[in-house]
């Protein structure tokens, strides 16, 4: 692609962005009340009132926290084309380094000794990739490999001599402050009303504004910073240059290997700190597997986000709450939602048909029936599927999602320095 | 053309060599580091890894992570990341258990069976992925994880005495134990037994080298991993190529699971091991994708895994082996993205030589490629 080429493309995906945006709004604002009135439907109905109460969401705020940073480590990783497969590693470096950090030094040097062990993995990523050229994928595996392997090795050298620590555990850990906003507790007392639709607001902002970690407001702010440095910065339309046209970014005198290098690391940092959240915050204890394949659900989050922080954030906040659900009277919490599931696709069929999809809208009847049936002739789900719902849910979101996406046009391309045509 | 061969078999072999003696450098500074010495530690493995008991052990678990990274690089060879094998043998050789338990057959037609269903089970699993690729795009890479704990958590639920699992002995959960005619024999040598499966893990490999390299499909496979522009444009579909290739890796990893099922347990019970799928990536990584490569690799994994066993003892952390494994890995994959690319250069060179011979005049320019 030419230099032109290049910003006529950047030029017609901002407008076109522009453009949606403006009708886009109040068409959210619709589609999030709505659902508000059907979760709030279908919560008096079952009386799960677990799944918009603000202990869940309080937990699925906690849980979306790391997914989201891996999420926006893959998006600053793969908007400079690199495409970072190893932020499961990158998270197990983070929650090991977190903890240490936090063990030794205190929480808050946890938090940027577990940033640095991610980074570190970045790093590596970014030797292998943009040095040596390496598939980004196979790098991206073997540095999964490798930061399990390290970690491990260090809890054998490490925490094995301390009090309650072990090969696949550290002690546990000193913890990060908290904070409640004022208006927590007339908020809980609505909550507990269990009203039509207000109860279920007040849960759910109840549950987003008490006893919020200090370390939970900083990753959310990170969200809006990371669009404003990606879009509205030299730095970042350079950075985002280099995803799309690497060759014409060269030509324009960027540096496309430093360029890559900033991302891939900061990328790593930003896992980092989602592992030292899991290990400080989310559960207060370093664990071996702890991560359970968050890196990937947050490249998913991202995914689903259209390699948007906004959409990312939205995306882990979805995986997040499912994940929260498990800690939350998880069997009867997840029942009610297969009935929410079966209206909403329901509600898809029909508008499917409307638009003349008919297999779609086929698709569609069919797993809302089973949805139904399963709600109907059972009373709650079983654990063991409970413990999968955010997997679930990250592959059906991502097979709705996913045709309508558009990544950066040279993300997971080979780029060496001068080959451009 | 000899002398070519005869070259790329030197880098070829340069690679691996050269990863090694940098994952065995690295490795001596994790253990300097960690106040060990690397000499005293290296030696213990290797007094301990050649000994008859240890070899045996080392061969059994090479066959299970040979199938492993055979059922990866058979995905790899066109670009197609299967990283749920450690799902898809489990659940896999979760059914795989159940009939063979349940079923009343003669042992050996009962064992073809068992093999059967673990096949199209782990097969079944993968397709879901590729299904959701074709239709949907939604990335193999993602989707397969996924359905990793989604198939962990479908037998867990299954695994229950009210359910396909019964208790035997102690609190142990397991499915039904296979009857003791369904048992396949092992090969008896000095240190013990070897998996009698590890015939049907060598078939594989041979049917892999043919499949890749001695048929269509195998020339459309390779075709679609090397340029998916250039197959479509030869009349492949890529849909089709997708769903039959993630079909065979997934049928293939069904097969993870049987060296032990027939040879060892008999029964799926709560403490069937997990994540011999993922060591198969990272030996699939080491084989280059290659049927004997990957063999080397499967041996030299299971074997860092099993001489380590003796470290505690010698005072050194055994988990300095997860370092080397994932270290080694590493390297391998930079090593041989450098031997390719020097020799890219060389047969530029070589080319750009032949050409300025041919012209018969010196020209500027050609034979410097970045």
């Amino acid at each position: 692609m030419t230099a032109t080429g290049l910003v006529e493309s950047m030029t017609k995906a901002s407008t076109a962005a522009g453009r949606r945006r403006g009708i886009r709004w109040p068409l959210w604002l619709l589609g999030i009340s709505g659902l508000l009135v059907l979760v709030s439907i279908v919560r008096l109905v079952t009386g799960a009132n677990d799944i918009t109460s603000s202990g869940t969401t309080g937990a699925a705020l906690r849980l979306a926290v790391p997914i989201g940073l891996a999420g926006l480590g893959g998006l600053w990783s793969e908007r400079s084309g690199v495409v970072n497969i190893g932020l499961e590693g990158q998270l197990i470096l983070g929650t090991w380094f977190g903890a240490w950090g936090a063990y030794e030094f205190g929480p808050w040097w946890g938090v940027i000794v577990g940033i640095i062990g991610g980074a570190l993995g970045g790093l590596v990523l970014a030797i292998a990739t943009v040095s040596f050229g390496v598939d980004h994928i196979v790098a991206g595996v073997a540095i999964t490999i490798l930061g399990g392997g390290i970690t491990r090795f260090l809890s054998a050298l490490i925490f094995v001599n301390t009090p309650g620590g072990g090969v696949t555990q550290s002690p546990s850990l000193p913890r990060i402050g908290t904070v409640t906003l004022p208006g927590s507790g007339v908020l809980h007392d609505i909550e507990q009303k269990h009203w039509f639709v207000v109860s279920d607001v007040a849960g759910i902002l109840g549950g987003l504004i008490t006893q919020v970690s200090w370390l939970t407001i900083v990753a959310v702010l990170l969200v809006p910073l990371t669009y404003l440095v990606l879009w509205r910065t030299k730095f970042g339309l350079r950075l985002r240059s280099c995803g799309e046209a690497p060759g014409a970014a060269e030509s324009l005198g960027v540096n496309v290997y430093r360029m890559k290098y900033t991302a891939v690391i900061l990328s790593g940092g930003f896992a980092g700190l989602g592992g030292a959240f899991l290990s400080l915050v989310a559960t207060n204890i370093y664990r071996e597997g702890q991560t359970n394949g968050r890196g990937y659900i947050g490249l998913a989050a991202m995914i689903f986000g259209n390699w948007m922080p906004g959409g990312l954030a939205l995306g882990s906040g979805i995986f997040g709450y499912t994940d929260a659900l498990q800690l939350r009277s998880g069997g009867q919490s997840v029942h009610a939602l297969l009935l929410l599931l079966a209206i909403v696709l329901g509600l898809l069929a029909i508008w499917s048909l409307y638009r003349g999809r008919r297999v779609r809208a086929a698709t569609s009847v069919a797993v809302a029936a089973g949805a139904l049936i399963w709600f109907l002739t059972s009373d709650t789900v079983p654990d063991e599927f409970v413990g999968f719902a955010p997997h679930l849910t990250t592959l059906l979101v991502l097979a709705l999602a996913a045709q309508r996406l558009r990544p950066p046009a040279a993300d997971g391309k080979p780029y060496r320095r001068g080959e451009a045509g | 053309m000899k002398r070519f061969d005869l070259e790329r078999f030197g880098l070829g072999l340069a690679a691996p060599v050269l990863a090694l003696i940098v994952a065995a450098l690295l490795s001596s500074i994790a253990l300097v580091i960690s106040g060990n010495s690397p000499l005293h530690t290296f030696n213990a493995m290797l007094d301990y890894g050649t000994q008859p008991e240890t070899v045996v052990q080392t061969v059994n678990k090479s066959t299970i992570y040979y199938l492993s990274g055979l059922a990866v690089a058979i995905g790899f060879r066109m670009n197609l990341f299967n990283i749920g094998v450690d799902g898809q043998y489990q659940i896999a050789a979760f059914f795989a258990a159940v009939v063979g338990g349940w079923l009343l057959l003669p042992g050996p037609v009962l064992i073809v069976v068992v093999v059967l269903v673990a096949v199209v089970v782990g097969a079944l699993w993968a397709g879901i992925a590729a299904v959701l690729k074709v239709t949907r795009g939604v990335s193999e890479v993602i989707s397969t994880i996924m359905l990793n704990v989604i198939g962990g958590g479908i037998v867990a639920y299954l695994l229950d005495p009210s359910r396909l699992g019964t208790i035997v002995g102690t609190q142990q959960v397991t499915t039904k134990p296979m009857p003791s005619d369904a048992y396949l024999p092992g090969i008896p040598v000095s240190g013990g037994e070897i998996y009698g499966f590890i015939v049907v893990a060598i078939a594989c490999g041979i049917a892999y080298w043919v499949l890749l390299g001695r048929t269509r499909f195998g020339f459309d496979l390779r075709a679609t991993g090397l340029s998916e522009t250039a197959a479509v444009a030869s009349g492949v579909s890529v849909r089709k190529m997708v769903i039959r290739t993630m079909l065979i890796s997934g049928g293939v990893a069904g097969l993870v699971g049987m060296p032990l099922l027939l040879g060892g347990s008999h029964a799926y019970a709560q403490d069937f091991p997990t994540g011999y799928g993922f060591s198969g990536i990272a030996i699939a990584l080491l084989g280059r994708n290659n049927p004997i490569g990957i063999a080397l690799g499967a041996l030299l994994w299971s074997f860092l895994e099993q001489s380590a066993q003796i470290l505690d003892l010698e005072g050194v952390p055994k988990e300095i082996v997860t370092i080397m494994q994932g270290v080694t890995v590493l390297s391998v994959v930079i090593a041989y993205e450098l031997v390719r690319r020097f020799s890219l250069v060389q047969q530029q060179r070589r080319v750009g030589a032949e050409l300025r011979a041919a012209a018969g005049t010196p020209a500027a320019g050609e034979g410097s490629p970045a």
